[in-house]
């Protein structure tokens, strides 16, 4: 399993808009680069994002070949109740990864 | 003429005339290359054209911030916010980036809705020249609204073998 950090306060007021910060580590290979013998080395990427908060989804991400390696991605939410965020990616050769962070809201 | 010197002489002719044959094939074969691992701006226009449709695109609301010099084209931060007040009514419903000279014109899609609060997005992407890049959000209503910078790349992202 791919290693994922998310970065999102743990407590916030209710209306707050916080930012939410992941990363996961991943080659995001482009199949564009040749390898030694001059054939290109076959995709392998994260194609998809998805963020949940309490099982509603709030931001998807379609991923290209060309995001960096290890994919960042900062985005926005309104801390409306407290509950769970959970975060999936997917991708080539079956790839999946999930990571859940709880958010109190007073 | 003696016949070693003969032979020392078809054999410097042969180097030469190889050289050039090799030196003109690597010339040609070289921009093909080229041509076939880059979209061009004509393909980052279709594929804009994809998500635009026939609406007309319009200059403001988006402001994108990407260093205008970039040393290493491997991973540039790229951050893309939008004006928008993000009500039900009111709100921002995609963010799209676009390149012109990448392999692939498209680099992200991101989809939100009027739980972001803020229309804003941070990531980290891959640029392999010195180019234009793209972005477009579609709003709720319908209208789209575009910005582009202008950057330069000094180190291209790994499209030769490194």
């Amino acid at each position: 399993m791919a290693r994922a950090l998310i970065n999102a306060p743990a407590k916030a007021k209710r209306g707050e808009v916080i930012e939410i910060k992941t990363l996961i580590s991943h080659v995001m290979e482009t199949g564009f680069r040749p390898d030694g013998t001059g054939k290109p080395v076959p995709r392998d990427i994260i194609s998809e994002f998805i963020c949940k908060y309490n099982g509603e989804e709030i931001f998807r991400a379609e991923l290209f070949p060309a995001i960096a390696a290890n994919p960042f991605l900062t985005f926005f939410t309104v801390a409306s109740e407290s509950g769970t965020l959970s975060f999936e990616w997917t991708g080539d050769n079956g790839f999946t990864a999930s990571e859940s962070v709880n958010i109190t809201v007073e | 003429m003696s016949r070693d010197e003969r032979r020392l002489q078809r054999t410097r002719r042969r180097f030469l005339v190889e050289t050039v044959a090799l030196a003109g094939a690597a010339g040609i074969a070289l921009p093909l290359a080229v041509e076939q691992t880059s979209a061009t701006p004509a393909s980052m226009r279709a594929a804009i054209k994809n998500i635009v449709g026939e609406a007309p695109l319009n200059k403001g609301k988006v402001k994108m911030d990407v260093p205008a010099l970039i040393e290493n084209g491997n991973a540039v931060p790229l951050t893309v916010s939008c004006e928008s007040p993000m009500t039900q009514e009111d709100h921002v419903k995609a963010i799209h980036v676009f390149t012109e000279k990448n392999p692939q014109p498209n680099v992200i899609g991101a989809h939100l809705g009027p739980r972001a609060g803020r229309a804003s997005l941070s990531t980290r992407i891959r640029l392999a020249d010195t180019q234009k890049v793209v972005a477009v959000a579609q709003m709720s209503d319908g209208s789209f609204w575009t910005d582009e910078v202008e950057v330069v790349v000094t180190l291209a992202a790994c499209l030769e073998g490194s």
